[in-house]
């Protein structure tokens, strides 16, 4: 086996409307309570080993104490990865159906600098062994977390080998829907999904005849059209998945209603109605429109249906008073993502959950800076799909929050009430 | 300091018997375990309640273990042991039986070893075979212990410079034995053009590389030299042995087991050198691994396992003589009762009761056992050395 570059994808050919399109299948999901330590941290893109707070020793497969002294502090911390690839195997037979259509399929074993030996999966780039590697945390298409050995050195398509890619969620080749297309978040979101090469892509409008700044833009890419989608709307949101649901590989939901109220200084629950209908019935509308057939393509081939991907908030971990009605909506919105994600889990969709800081919008004009400039939020989501994370805290401030919450979730209520 | 270990005077043991292989079952391993019993009963001409010690060995048992098992064929013996050892179940039920019954908690120990085989029981057992093969193996799409044999093996041929036919002419030898055992599932001689043409199963190995799993039990008695005398059975006698566990935990991957570790004390117990060994029993479930029993076991340094075998023939009457009834490769793979084939065999060449071909003149026998890939080694290891009941007279 010699080291090659891994050629750039091609566009699919159109697919042939007679084939059965293939029912998805998803690797062995199974995994014991302490070893989710690993698709925790994988989940937010980050490699992590159990290493003992007595005796420094880092191990691997995740145990319940320490393999030399028999601590039971075990913190799971960031490592770099690097290590040597010492076996390689190509899988031409396999009992589980997932591997079983996709073979030959290479693994291997490496022994990481940091000591433990791994089985991984490796990438197409690197060379036979004895290779210097880079070890990786993804998500798997059953969205847990599998290791695998990449290239020291990345390689100008590296995103297009064919193990890689079905750990992540790329835009090249598909076709995505942004539910809200002309908010100044839904306008970055069109271009940059343009730039990483999506195939098509479908920019929801729900009032046509609403001039935002900037809206114009859209109608100069080349693969966007235009479609009408009010999320409010149950038949509006039918009838756009009837036309193109069947066609759609990433869902985007953008789409968002946000004031500035809390309990005392809006009278009424007007407002309130208006964020759960867009934020939380918005949600629950197009999951039950686009979810099923958004399952049923996971396996379409090269450019299967991969990912969706809901742009909530920050508040939806912690109460956010000023903004206290619409951090409730976002904080239902992450509840109802949750359940979708549980029921994508065995279909290999990837629910994506973004949480963002303030956004530098109209209805943050109060807020303090720092505040995350839409083309920012736009590229962490891109950034998500490529990389194949499935929790975004994007931005400082919702970096520091997370922090704040995960650390003591009581100390950040407080905080945020006085 | 560690005690000398006293001997293994004072055991016999005897009366092997195999349930006839099936590559699937519809009988539970009750069933086959239930007929390993009855099988060495009848070679002994016992009753059931001549056995006053069991001590079993399977994968599919499950939910029950060796103590359902006893309601289940309705003994009542007074010492009982559940082996869940794999590969290396044989040699280490011989361990603790020997003991038994040389310290009197038995007189008579009927050691079974037995699995069925449904279609889908080798995907059940290797989906959630251990803790760290269902967390950091098998998600991998690693089809049980193929996917850690080829890492294994790949990493051998790489540093020792195995070559394919190297591996190939274990396989081709094992079948040639195999050919003379009734028992054996495979009938059809397997030449090195068919061991190189086979389909890959997973680089480097081939289809010929792997056992195939089936159902089937196996079971010999553990019992003092005079009770087997007043039966008139013929026995082995057990020189020495050793196991060991998860040895080397700090090798970044397998090229060595317990046997490195260990042998010294093996032939110091049995006081016999490898060259006094007739033939050797050695696990196979892979040929790498027969290969590595070989130096670890002292018959080449480590390393030199490729030109040991390019040197020898493997044949009962080849100059090594190995895995006589043709081992599981060409037998089959009865999940537990792999773990008891070599040993079963062993007592049946120096007893002269091969259901094959016997090895010329075979006194001293070497058997070897390995088992539980846990994540990407085996575990178990174990070793006896067995000895005729008298002597061959010298020629």
């Amino acid at each position: 086996m010699t080291p090659r570059a891994t050629p750039p994808l091609t566009r699919p050919k159109r697919k042939n409307p007679i084939l059965r399109t293939r029912a998805p299948t998803v690797p062995p999901p199974l995994r014991s309570r302490i070893a989710l330590g690993l698709t925790a941290g994988a989940a937010r893109g980050v490699f992590e080993l159990q290493v003992c707070e007595d005796c420094g020793v880092v191990q691997y497969p995740p145990r319940e104490v320490c393999r030399a002294c028999l601590s039971a502090r075990l913190p799971w911390r960031v490592q770099d990865g690097l290590g040597e690839l010492i076996a390689q195997t190509r899988l031409h037979h396999s009992q589980e159906l997932y591997f079983r259509e996709r073979t030959p399929w290479r693994i291997g074993l490496v022994r990481l600098d940091a000591g433990p030996s791994v089985v991984v999966h490796v990438h197409g780039d690197v060379p036979a062994p004895p290779a210097r590697i880079r070890v990786t945390s993804q998500l798997d298409r059953a969205n847990q977390a599998a290791l695998i050995a990449l290239p020291v050195q990345a390689s100008l398509h590296m995103a297009d080998d064919p193990e890689l890619r079905e750990m992540t969620c790329d835009p090249k080749f598909r076709k995505i829907l942004v539910t809200d297309g002309k908010t100044a978040v839904g306008q970055a979101l069109c271009q940059q999904l343009a730039a990483a090469g999506a195939d098509l892509i479908w920019a929801g409008v729900a009032e046509p005849w609403k001039k935002l700044p900037g809206s114009d833009t859209l109608s100069a890419i080349p693969q966007l059209t235009q479609v009408p989608l009010d999320v409010t709307n149950e038949r509006s949101v039918q009838e756009l998945a009837g036309e193109i649901g069947g066609k759609v590989d990433i869902v985007i939901n953008n789409a968002e209603h946000h004031r500035t109220a809390s309990i005392g200084t809006r009278p009424g629950t007007d407002t309130a109605r208006a964020e759960m209908d867009v934020n939380y019935f918005g949600l629950l509308r197009l999951a039950q429109s686009f979810g099923p057939a958004l399952r049923a393509r996971a396996a379409d081939g090269q450019s299967n249906a991969v990912a969706w991907v809901n742009v909530l908030s920050i508040y939806a971990l912690s109460n956010f008073p000023p903004h206290g009605t619409f951090s409730a909506s976002k904080a239902a919105a992450y509840s109802l993502a949750q359940c979708l994600r549980a029921e994508m889990l065995n279909s290999a969709i990837r629910v994506i959950n973004v949480f963002p800081g303030p956004i530098d919008d109209e209805w943050n004009q109060l807020i303090l800076p720092p505040k995350l400039a839409p083309s920012a939020l736009a590229k962490s989501i891109v950034d998500a799909l490529r990389s194949g994370v499935e929790d975004v805290y994007a931005g400082d401030v919702a970096q520091e929050w997370f922090n704040r919450w995960r650390d003591n979730p009581k100390a950040l209520e407080r905080e945020l009430a006085l | 300091m560690r005690a000398r270990r006293k001997p293994y005077d004072g055991v016999a043991i005897a009366a092997p018997f195999t349930v006839p292989y099936a590559r699937y079952s519809t009988r539970s391993a009750h069933w086959f375990l239930g007929r390993a019993l009855a099988g060495v009963l009848a070679a002994a001409k016992l009753k059931k309640d001549d056995i006053d010690g069991l001590c079993v060995s399977s994968f599919t048992l499950a939910p029950d273990t060796a103590v359902g098992l006893t309601q289940h064929l309705e003994v009542s013996p007074r010492w009982l042991d559940h082996i869940p050892m794999g590969g290396a179940s044989g040699v280490v039920a011989l361990r603790r039986a020997a003991r038994a019954v040389q310290c009197g908690d038995a007189d008579m120990v009927a050691c079974l070893a037995g699995d069925t085989n449904h279609t889908d029981s080798f995907r059940l057992n290797i989906s959630t075979f251990s803790q760290f093969a269902q967390d950091a193996v098998y998600p991998y799409g690693t089809g049980g212990p193929n996917g850690s044999f080829a890492l294994i093996t790949d990493y051998y041929m790489r540093t020792y410079g195995a070559r394919a036919e190297d591996f190939g002419k274990i396989c081709v030898a094992q079948r040639a034995n195999a050919l003379h055992a009734p028992q054996a599932l495979f009938k059809k001689p397997l030449t090195m053009d068919d061991y190189l043409q086979a389909r890959p199963i997973a680089d480097p190995l081939r289809l010929f590389d792997c056992v195939m799993p089936c159902a089937g039990a196996e079971g010999f008695l553990v019992t003092r030299p005079d009770i087997a005398d007043d039966l008139g059975l013929s026995y082995a006698r057990v020189l020495g042995t050793i196991e060991r566990h998860n040895a080397f935990p700090n090798d970044p991957i397998q090229f060595r087991a317990g046997w490195a570790l260990d042998r010294e004390d093996l032939y110091d117990q049995a006081g016999v050198k490898p060259a006094d060994i007739d033939f050797l029993q050695a696990y196979d479930d892979y040929p790498v691994i027969e290969v590595m029993q070989i130096e670890d076991l002292g018959f080449c340094a480590k390393g030199e396992g490729p030109a040991f075998v390019r040197a020898n023939e493997f044949t009962v009457d080849g100059s090594f003589p190995l895995n006589t009834s043709g081992g599981q490769l060409s037998i089959g793979q009865a999940g537990a009762a792999g773990g008891y084939l070599g040993l079963v065999e062993a007592i049946r060449q120096l007893t002269g009761s091969a259901l094959g071909a016997s090895v010329p003149d075979a006194s001293i026998g070497l058997v070897s056992g390995f088992g539980m890939i846990n994540f990407d080694r085996g575990l178990c290891s174990g070793a006896a050395i067995l000895a005729a009941q008298k002597k061959a007279p010298p020629q």
